[in-house]
């Protein structure tokens, strides 16, 4: 324990000179009487000791992180327009005591949240006995009536939930809100935490910050454990990349080793859901969902959405899978539930809450309304069904009675809409300090913590993800709406923490475990991300070469520039621009296919893929035809060749890696029989064959291995008969026919599969061909033909 | 009065169709004092992997079906023979508005006919400010509910013009209103809506015409495909009646229920999903027949 006479200390560290709280609001970092709370000393010593320049340069590693990972923080859920939310590098820390009791108190909390959902979708008794008003059932879209009467797999409704809570003027922590639908943010504590760790690597090592690992460890094993049989899998149901908090279900599914799943990777079999994979189809049996319910079976649900998977309720209500959380239980989100909940705490458990939430009032009732149109002026009124914090209300509610919106007084807005609407108290909620110009201000937050149910019970993160407002101007809650910024929650233990790992805990002997599973669908984005990549760096090459050359074409120019022009259109390749538009097409499919399957991917390798199409971009802006071009395409092809080193350096060698190589080769081995069909014509322009080489990028193997000029036979057994060279076309089949024969299903009931059977034969042709036999219209045939395994493997796995 | 349903349902898929999965709801419902399903059956070409009955929630009979190997086509075909007995006019007199709320501010009860599903905005029937500034327009203090129903089915009807061309399936409520034309469907969305904007429980009732008009008698409209009418709260002591405001008509000896719901969503007679790059056409005839007439 710190000295208690060093924490009165009048000499207060020169970071907290300036720091300023607001009168009459908690601050978390000091007391009233000015005095640092212990659980801080620690951080702020440590950060008074750093100069002005090495504090800036911490901050700026925590920032600089995020960026790197691509985690764009945005503003999750309650609000359409999304933004980025910069990281505040100063944690919001709390101490171990506090959050144990805050953990009991939320833990009772979701028992209560558990019990009120089981009756909403069991026998409706809070209704039928008049705890609860039944409209507010009846009317809430968010009770599912194809889910009434269903009983979860697992026997519970919630297993992983968030709350928005604040501390309110009294020091006590408030509910201000309950997340049981799809809770978002877990992903980004995680990210945050790893933020901290590079802004205060010295510091956080030695510290008794308790780490969040054993909390997701927790969650995790209790996913596994409800899986339905062995061999059946645990997978995260996401609504996909256009999701605002997607890269968020990418971090997780790494993080936690699960698959990542879109509704269309699911089927629904026999009752069963099944997970579509290069393998076949495989069951899977405890889904935590990331996507909203109404979306997740559009033959029961919401009818246009194509998120879901048709069956997914018949699957549920055949007991077949364990959602988590229950299909439904988004209604108790609704604010309205609030004003209720004293009640039903102390009609289901007999006692009243164990951690208060906002003061809410439902206008359905005279009392009610009457209270709320004599206090309007220090509430927020809106919509009874909305699941809003009160500190974001949304269009049409009304905020310290300014009725200037609705168009009616309040009391005829009351009278006629009492049923629809609730009130709910602005709290003015503590202030925590962020960092702005060299200095320690305080701003007003609020912490979204997360709980999951264990074998061992509720566990509360040890951790959270702070929000906190852009000014302290209006210490009240409501000016979290617009700015601001998120911060780590630090939860200081005063024992001193072990480090732990995602590692299941296990005296056994160490079995290595089997590669996952590849949806099809992942399999697919794989595949084409490797055509798009080298495809683009073809088409780099090809610009290269026609750009480099530019100069010192003559007026007319020649025909082997003609052709090449001619060449380049057949590709979409625009010779009058300096840096094709068809270029940046086939980045943005590449981007796009990459984006799809981000938990397959090192952060590196995304970087580098993102950095490459930012380039192209900046460069469109100044690159000119000729020399320049030609250099810029130098550029381009250094960075490509980054990504693929990346890729093909870290990925572990199993069938996503065999996709994206087969993608690969399957484009490199159709774009070389097409260049030499087009380019390694005897009676061909002069200089066509040195293009080939140059295009083919083995200008130094044609150099060592043949001590003659280029010809059509060099040429032809260089770039496709010679197996040895990285660049010919029987160097890809054969690796197509490697990669081919490894991958699942190679080989149906002991008969080589229709892919196998086709690359064989295209092996066994090339094989028997000479630079003479193999002329240009065989060359084309065979570039066709293997264009033509692009089907064959289609139908093979990703159908 | 006995009839013989036939309906035949055909989808043609440009490309075949994989992994089709839908929910029919076509059987008539057999309704205690009102009418009696004697015997049914519904036949599908080709067979589906997976076919199995059941009570969606608000207790209509859906028959759930699942394909497994693709299809160009899909033929579904229903035939029933039903009694139906009762008819759905208002026998006593109903509550006024007023009382009606208090009513349901009372109700308790979340089960399947609880009028309290049928007030708030459904997928298809959500508010609309012109149709409940028109609906509105249609009351006079002190009215009957049974009276309202009647008189807000009868204007529509007048206002409206039956247009078997102009709306389609997802036409919103709102778009037909502003134009005054539409089918079945529109016409009982709309009314659906103003009933609800007046706080009068509405829902949506899907069933069969009698396709031919006894002698004598006019042909009603919609008889040649599934038809759709209103049914509507009016207090505890009157319960629930019909109204088809296509027709401007009680619901009586003609009209034979399939199922209840919310709206079109509830129950159409087909929802599905289906995996399929290439367009869908479909074609849906029904002939209703009185037996022994």
């Amino acid at each position: 324990m710190p000295d208690q006479a060093a924490i009165r200390n009048p000499d207060r560290p020169s970071l907290l000179a300036g720091y300023a709280t607001v009168p009459n609001v908690p601050d978390e970092l000091v007391r009233e009487d000015g005095s640092i709370r212990s659980e801080w000393l620690s951080l702020i010593s440590h950060l008074d000791r750093l100069s002005a320049d090495e504090r800036e340069r911490a901050f700026a590693r925590g920032a600089q992180y995020l960026r790197d990972a691509g985690v764009f923080v945005r503003h999750y859920g309650e609000d359409n327009n999304p933004r980025d939310w910069p990281l505040s590098p100063i944690p919001v820390i709390q101490p171990a005591s506090e959050w144990q009791a805050l953990g009991k108190a939320l833990a009772e909390r979701a028992e209560l949240l558990e019990a009120v959902v089981a009756d909403l979708y069991g026998e409706n008794r809070l209704v039928s006995q008049g705890h609860l008003p039944a409209s507010l059932v009846a009317s809430n879209p968010e009770w599912l009536r194809p889910l009434i009467g269903v009983k979860p797999a697992s026997g519970h409704f919630l297993h992983f939930l968030a709350f928005e809570i604040g501390r309110g003027p009294d020091g006590a922590w408030w509910v201000l809100g309950d997340r049981t639908q799809a809770p978002s943010g877990a992903g980004y504590a995680l990210e945050n935490r790893v933020a901290s760790l590079r802004a205060f690597p010295g510091f956080y090592g030695g510290s008794d910050v308790e780490r969040l690992v054993t909390f997701f460890r927790g969650f995790r094993d209790g996913l596994n454990a409800m899986r339905r049989e062995e061999g059946s899998r645990v997978g995260i149901l996401t609504p996909g990349p256009m999701n605002e908090t997607y890269f968020e279900h990418a971090y997780i599914a790494r993080y936690l080793g699960m698959m990542l799943l879109e509704g269309d990777d699911l089927v629904v079999d026999d009752g069963k859901l099944m997970v579509r994979t290069v393998s076949g189809p495989k069951p899977i049996s405890v889904l935590w969902r990331r996507m909203d319910a109404a979306w997740s079976d559009p033959l029961e649900l919401e009818a246009n959405s194509r998120l879901g998977t048709p069956g997914l309720l018949g699957a549920v209500r055949s007991g077949e899978v364990t959602m988590i959380n229950a299909l439904g239980v988004g209604i108790i989100e609704s604010r309205a539930f609030q004003a209720f909940m004293p009640r039903l705490s102390e009609v289901l458990h007999g006692r009243p809450l164990s951690i208060p939430n906002v003061a809410t009032w439902w206008c359905g009732g005279e009392a009610e309304r009457d209270y709320v149109r004599a206090n309007a002026a220090n509430m927020m009124i809106g919509s009874a069904i909305s699941t809003r914090l009160p500190l974001e209300p949304e269009p049409g509610a009304v905020l310290r009675g300014d009725m200037s919106d609705i168009g009616l007084d309040l009391d005829t807005w009351l009278a006629s809409e009492g049923r629809n609407l609730v009130g709910q108290e602005l709290v003015s909620l503590s202030t925590t300090p962020t960092w702005e110009e060299g200095q320690l201000k305080p701003r007003p937050m609020r912490i979204r913590v997360f709980m999951a149910r264990t074998r061992e019970g509720w566990k509360l993160m040890p951790g959270g993800f702070a929000r906190l407002a852009s000014s302290d101007q209006d210490s009240s809650a409501v000016s979290l709406r617009s700015g601001g910024t998120v911060a780590d929650v630090w939860i200081v233990s005063d024992k001193p923490v072990t480090e732990d790992t995602m590692l299941s805990h296990t005296d056994e002997v160490f079995v290595r475990s089997a590669p996952g599973l590849l949806p099809s669908r992942a399999a697919d984005n794989l595949f084409w991300l490797g055509r798009y990549v080298e495809r683009a760096e073809g088409q780099m090459r090809l610009t290269r070469a026609y750009m480099s050359r530019l100069p010192e074409t003559p007026a007319g120019g020649t025909p082997l520039m003609t052709r090449l022009e001619a060449y380049l259109g057949k590709h979409g390749l625009d010779s009058a621009e300096a840096l094709p538009p068809a270029l940046e097409r086939t980045l943005a499919a590449a981007v796009n296919a990459a984006s799809q399957v981000r938990d397959r991917f090192s952060v590196d390798a995304w970087a580098s893929l993102t950095d490459l199409e930012r380039t192209v971009g900046k460069m469109r802006q100044t690159v000119v035809r000729g020399d320049d071009a030609a250099s810029a395409m130098g550029v381009l092809l250094r960075k490509i060749t980054g990504f693929s080193g990346l890729v093909h350096d870290n990925m572990y060698r199993f069938s996503g890696w065999r996709f994206l190589t087969i993608g690969r080769s399957l484009e490199r081995a159709i774009a070389m029989a097409d260049l030499l069909g087009s380019f390694a014509e005897r009676s061909g322009p002069h200089g066509g064959f040195e293009l080939c080489v140059e295009v083919g990028d083995s200008v130094m193997s044609h150099r060592r291995r043949y001590p003659i000029t280029a010809s059509r036979e060099t040429v032809v057994d260089l770039l496709a008969l010679d197996p040895l060279n990285p660049r010919s076309i029987a160097f890809h089949i054969d690796e197509i026919r490697d990669q081919v024969s490894l991958l699942p299903r190679a080989d149906v009931n002991g008969q080589l599969s229709t892919l196998s059977r086709a690359v064989l034969r295209i092996q066994a042709d090339l094989s028997v061909h000479t630079p003479q036999s193999l002329d240009q219209a065989k060359l084309t045939e065979l570039g066709q033909a293997i264009g033509l395994l692009t089907n064959d493997l289609h139908a093979q796995f990703l159908e | 009065m006995l009839y013989d349903i036939k309906l035949v349902i055909d989808y043609t898929f440009q490309t075949p169709a994989a992994g089709a999965r839908q929910i029919l709801h076509a059987m008539p419902a057999t309704l205690p004092g009102r009418q009696r399903l004697i015997a049914g059956s519904i036949e599908i070409d080709p067979q589906p992997a997976m076919r199995r009955d059941r009570d969606d929630f608000f207790g209509n009979r859906l028959t759930e079906l699942a394909f497994n190997e693709p299809h160009n086509n899909i033929e579904i075909t229903l035939k029933a023979r039903v009694e139906v007995t009762g008819s759905t006019a208002a026998r006593s007199a109903s509550v006024e508005l007023r009382e009606l709320a208090r009513s349901l501010e009372a109700e308790t009860d979340l089960g399947a006919r609880s009028p309290l599903h049928f007030l708030a905005a459904s997928p298809y029937a959500g508010p609309d400010h012109a149709i409940a500034k028109w609906a509105r327009a249609q009351v006079s203090d002190g009215q009957a509910c049974a009276k309202i129903v009647a008189d807000l089915g009868q204007s529509l009807h007048g206002e409206m013009r039956f247009d078997a061309e102009a709306t389609t399936v997802d036409t919103p409520a709102a778009e037909a209103f502003a134009a005054r034309h539409g089918v079945c469907q529109d016409f009982t969305h709309i009314m659906i809506i103003a009933l609800r904007s007046l706080g009068i429980p509405a829902g949506y009732v899907s069933g069969y015409l009698r396709t031919l008009p006894p002698p004598g008698q006019e042909r009603l409209e919609g008889a040649d495909a599934m038809h759709a009418w209103v049914s509507a709260w009016c207090g505890p002591g009157v319960g629930w009646v019909e109204y088809d405001p296509t027709n401007a008509t009680f619901a009586a000896g003609h009209h034979i229920v399939v199922a209840h719901g919310r709206d079109y969503a509830d129950v159409a007679p087909v929802r599905g999903a289906i995996r399929t790059a290439g367009t869908q056409t479909s074609n849906q005839s029904v002939d209703v027949v009185p037996v022994g007439e």
